[in-house]
């Protein structure tokens, strides 16, 4: 109906609305009505070059070649969708897709009469629930079919007309037999579709299907119809031979041998003659529709290379579905190396000038971007903020290259034309590394050209990207409208994104150098010059210098007041910090650790300020506390300032790690010597009062488990002993040592392995024993239970490990390299399976959570309706901090 | 001889039986038809035990580590 608004003619077009689809069988004669004509000609293509009009490339089945017009419709290559022919079999052949029913069919259904073997008042009594009530049959059908086709199948005698049944045995791929008295009898397609024929309409619904769409002899072929050419196009290559597509190749097979058999069978051959090309017409159409079918083997080119057939086409990663259907490719898109830039705020990317020349962002002309753009178009497409295209109000598009003055066309520029500008600063665009595992690996960023050939981002947002910069490789996309370009920026952007929502913490935040900057400024020890202060601050816009401390020889400042500045005002809060050497009794406060951080009013007041307070993915801390009180504003800000003081501290400061970080004095070596030998002794004794048999026995295991059980102890607790013995001697001053403390990179555990013992290595969590009967490695004596001979390594990686003990040790890494390739494959599918399964759920205004037609799932999402990105690590509400944020900090001293 | 039933159970949640006016009233509060409720099979041995034939509805109350107590609806097929 034309409704007339103002100027504008709208016009509604009548539409329709798509309730369903229903997939069924195509009948022959579908196929042969659908069909432009029957190809019989097992050749493409003439002497001169033109295709035969019965061949597989006939001209009636479309056409593409752009000289040529389509037989059938008159169309040219793009205006023509191509055309259905046919092969009318001479004999019927098993379509392999349904052996299986077939299989079920025959076995269910008498040999003489095609009746279900079921009795007739209960198939009456099914027949008349379908009929009388047909939601309910919906409901049971999927129940209650299998159930009467089993019982069918097992039924030996017909109920209806009382002949005795033969069990139908199916030989994989496409060959029936019919066990009878006398033996093994093949039954040949044609029986098989004749016995299908008998099975009536009623008895088939009976057994869940709809004869309507499917009836049972269209699965035995008698037709195949031959797919348009525009499906298999065949390809011209440099030197000018044309090679055909693989499913014409197939196409061309069973022509011939169609054909073939047709003469046989005219002239009236033997039997076995006749027999042997059945077969191999069967073998053609099988591989025709999988070339991957067990039993078979797969069809090949001349070359040896296997063809890929129609289910081919459509399976696995390469296939219709996952690749051209869930995986597309997109335009303004761009990709390239990344490395880190930490003078970029965390909501920036930085885009190299090639790329930013190469994406376009549309932009409408109007009166008040009109000069702006005329200069972009001066600019033209190869000097950076230019542009690459023009598009008339008609649609008509002119590429800037080509156009030789372009400030004339600049001068025709009017409101109504659209301007394809490059991207340049500012511009929103989505950045994603792959694997895209959850929500935040793709987020947007704004746009920074910069020079060079790599995208840039700010170090913080490594962790939800999960990147490095070891030759990683990231994506960018450039939204085309206003609407993308909302979206993108109030919920896609990085900043939007810091607190997860896989638990209640910041996913993006300090990591490496920025805790380790943090942990030495916090230091009670560092002091700050004038001009440290001043270049610090400066650094975060922040002008009012604090007072000092220390006014006399030398004014100077606490790397806390500095920490203290950064501090929002108001923030009340406590914490351990990842130093915390975890005492007996935690005197809070008065730590002589100083790993208790206490902020008063937003003054740092103590505690080292590390991992726990600044970290990526640490709930509860002290970044977390400002994003959640002061918002994500406050948030962005401490990251894109507070964090990069830290990180300018640590240049200031200066950090390497040697050798010497892992030196240990002489008595501390003996010290570890008699740990470890004691743990020997230890060992030794246990194997003794094992082999008197004295041992007690643990509940639910052997005595050998109970050995292996107590060595495993003794050996796991001399390691930490001896961890101990190394942390306590190992210099506080040592690099190492302050890396592990704060959190910054490496723990207690890799240093104890560099400094004292690597200690036990193990095979799927026990001693290794693998590789010789009865020991590991011929080194040794057979059943030899002892500490080395099962892999524990008692040097240290500093000291350098025995031949031995390197075997040993690259048992167990060898394990953990498995491990991980093995486990990022497994929940990779996982993964798939799972977004595959949930991905329509939503949340409904009611707070229900519904699937994609509305079901119910759950009646509030997560049972406690919270959204775990708003809440205090998964809790609605965390009481502890509301009293500790409501009383200050004093309170709870 | 006490006998046993696993209503007794500490994992086996509290299942009650709606009437038809509570039927009624959750059905129209969630704006659904009944089998838009995740189901439970009459065969169940909880729905067995409680009388539950084809057609009802169930509520369980169930301990959730979230919320404390959570509710959850099924709808009785054969
Ligand atoms: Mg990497
Ligand atoms: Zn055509
Ligand atoms: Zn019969
Ligand atoms: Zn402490």
């Amino acid at each position: 109906m034309p409704q007339v608004k103002g100027e504008v003619k709208v016009i509604f077009a009548p539409s329709k609305k798509i309730k369903g689809i229903t997939f069924g069988l195509l009948s022959p004669d579908a196929i042969r009505k659908m069909s432009v004509g029957s190809i019989i000609t097992p050749d493409t293509y003439e002497e001169d070059g033109t295709p035969i009009d019965t061949g597989p490339m006939s001209l009636r089945l479309g056409t593409i070649d752009p000289t040529q017009k389509c037989k059938t419709c008159g169309n040219r290559v793009g205006q023509c969708p191509g055309h259905f022919g046919h092969i009318e079999l001479a004999k019927p052949v098993v379509h392999v897709g349904f052996v299986k029913v077939i299989h079920q069919l025959l076995d269910a259904t008498c040999q003489k009469c095609g009746r279900l073997l079921i009795a007739e008042e209960e198939i009456a009594k099914m027949r008349q629930m379908m009929k009388e009530r047909p939601r309910l049959w919906s409901i049971l059908k999927p129940k209650v079919v299998p159930k009467v086709v089993k019982k069918a199948m097992k039924t030996m005698e017909c109920p209806h007309c009382g002949e005795e049944q033969s069990k139908v045995k199916l030989e994989r791929p496409t060959t029936f037999y019919e066990k009878t008295k006398t033996g093994e009898r093949r039954i040949t397609p044609d029986v098989i579709r004749a016995r299908l024929e008998k099975i009536p309409d009623e008895d088939y619904e009976v057994m869940g299907f709809n004869p309507k769409l499917s009836r049972p002899e269209w699965m035995v072929l008698t037709v195949l119809p031959v797919p348009p050419v525009t499906v298999r196009p065949s390809i011209t290559l440099e030197t000018g031979l044309r090679s055909e597509d693989d499913l014409t190749h197939k196409v061309v097979d069973i022509i011939r041998i169609n054909e073939r058999l047709k003469e046989q069978i005219d002239m009236g051959a033997p039997m076995a003659i006749i027999e042997e090309l059945w077969d191999l017409l069967q073998y053609h159409v099988t591989t025709y529709f999988d070339n991957e079918v067990s039993g078979v083997p797969p069809a090949r080119h001349r070359s040896g290379r296997v063809l890929r057939t129609l289910a081919q086409r459509l399976k696995g990663k390469e296939g219709r579905f996952r690749s051209s259907l869930s995986g597309k490719r997109v335009d303004f898109s761009a990709r390239t190396v990344i490395s880190p830039d930490p003078n970029l705020s965390i909501n920036e990317v930085g885009v190299p000038v090639d790329v930013a020349k190469t994406l376009t962002v549309p932009e409408k002309v109007t009166p008040w971007n009109i000069d702006e753009l005329r200069e972009l178009v001066i600019r033209g497409p190869y000097e950076h903020p230019g542009a690459n295209y023009i598009v008339r109000p008609d649609g008509r598009r002119i590429d800037l290259r080509y156009v030789k003055d372009r400030k004339v066309v600049a001068d025709v520029l009017a409101p109504g034309y659209i301007v394809e500008r490059h991207v340049r600063d500012g511009d929103v665009a989505l950045f994603n590394r792959q694997p895209s595992l959850h929500r935040m690996s793709i987020m947007a960023h704004k746009v920074r050209v910069l020079p060079y050939k790599t995208f840039r981002l700010n170090l913080c947002v490594c962790p939800p990207y999960n990147a490095d910069f070891d030759g990683d490789e990231m994506n960018l996309h450039v939204p085309q409208s206003e609407e993308a370009r909302a979206e993108a920026l109030t919920l896609m952007l990085v900043e939007q994104q810091i607190l997860s929502p896989r638990y209640g913490g910041p996913i993006i935040g300090g990591t490496q150098d920025y805790i380790l900057g943090a942990y030495l400024l916090s230091h009670k020890t560092t002091t700050l010059e004038r001009e440290e202060v001043e270049r610090l601050l400066f650094m975060c816009g922040k002008t009012d210098i604090p007072r000092p401390v220390i006014l006399k020889p030398k004014e100077l400042w606490t790397g806390k007041q500095v920490i203290s500045a950064l501090l929002p005002q108001g923030l009340n809060y406590t914490l351990k910090a990842s130093s915390c050497r975890k005492c007996r009794e935690c005197t809070k406060s008065e730590c002589p650790h100083d790993a208790y951080v206490v902020v008063s009013n937003g003054e740092l007041v103590a505690g080292l300020i590390d991992k726990k307070s600044i970290g990526a993915g640490e709930p509860e801390s002290l970044f977390h506390r400002i994003v959640k009180d002061f918002g994500i504003a406050a948030g962005s800000w401490f990251l894109d300032n507070a964090l990069k003081l830290f990180l300018n501290y640590a240049f200031m400061h200066g950090f390497s790690m040697s050798i010497d970080d892992k030196r240990l004095p002489e008595e501390a070596i003996k010290e570890i010597e008699d740990a470890l030998k004691k743990a020997e002794d230890k060992v030794s004794r246990l194997i003794e009062k094992y082999k008197r048999r004295e041992l007690e026995q643990l509940p639910v295991k052997t005595l050998e488990e109970t050995l292996e059980t107590m060595i495993h102890e003794v050996l796991s607790n001399a390691r930490d002993e001896v961890g101990k013995i190394a942390a306590k001697y190992l210099k506080p001053t040592s690099r190492a040592l302050i890396m592990a403390r704060s959190g910054s990179r490496g723990s207690i555990l890799n240093l104890t392995q560099m400094a004292a013992a690597v200690g036990q290595q193990t095979v799927r969590g026990e001693r290794i024993l693998r590789g010789y009967f009865e020991r590991a490695l011929p080194h040794f004596k057979k059943g030899d239970l002892g500490a080395i001979a099962r892999g524990f390594v008692y040097s240290s990686f500093k000291k350098g490990l025995s031949p031995l003990e390197f075997f040993f040790h690259a048992m167990g890494g060898r394990e953990g390299l498995v491990d991980t390739a093995v486990r990022t494959s497994q929940s990779g599918y996982m993964q798939r399976r799972l977004i595959n399964a949930l991905q329509d759920l939503h949340v409904e205004y009611d707070g229900t959570v519904r699937t994609a037609d509305d079901k119910v799932v759950q009646l509030k999402y997560g049972e406690d309706g919270v959204d775990p990105s708003k809440s205090d690590h998964g809790k609605a509400v965390n009481i502890a901090k509301t009293i500790e944020k409501v009383l200050g900090v004093a309170a709870l001293e | 001889m006490k006998k046993f039933t696993i209503l007794d159970h500490e994992l086996v949640p509290k299942h009650v039986l709606l009437t038809k006016e509570e039927k009624r009233e959750l059905l129209e509060r969630l704006a659904i038809r009944p089998d838009q409720l995740p189901w439970i099979r009459a065969s169940d041995p909880v729905a067995k035990l409680i009388g539950a034939k084809p057609g009802d509805i169930v509520k369980i109350i169930r301990k959730s580590p979230t919320a404390g107590e959570s509710i959850a609806y099924r709808f009785v097929v054969p």
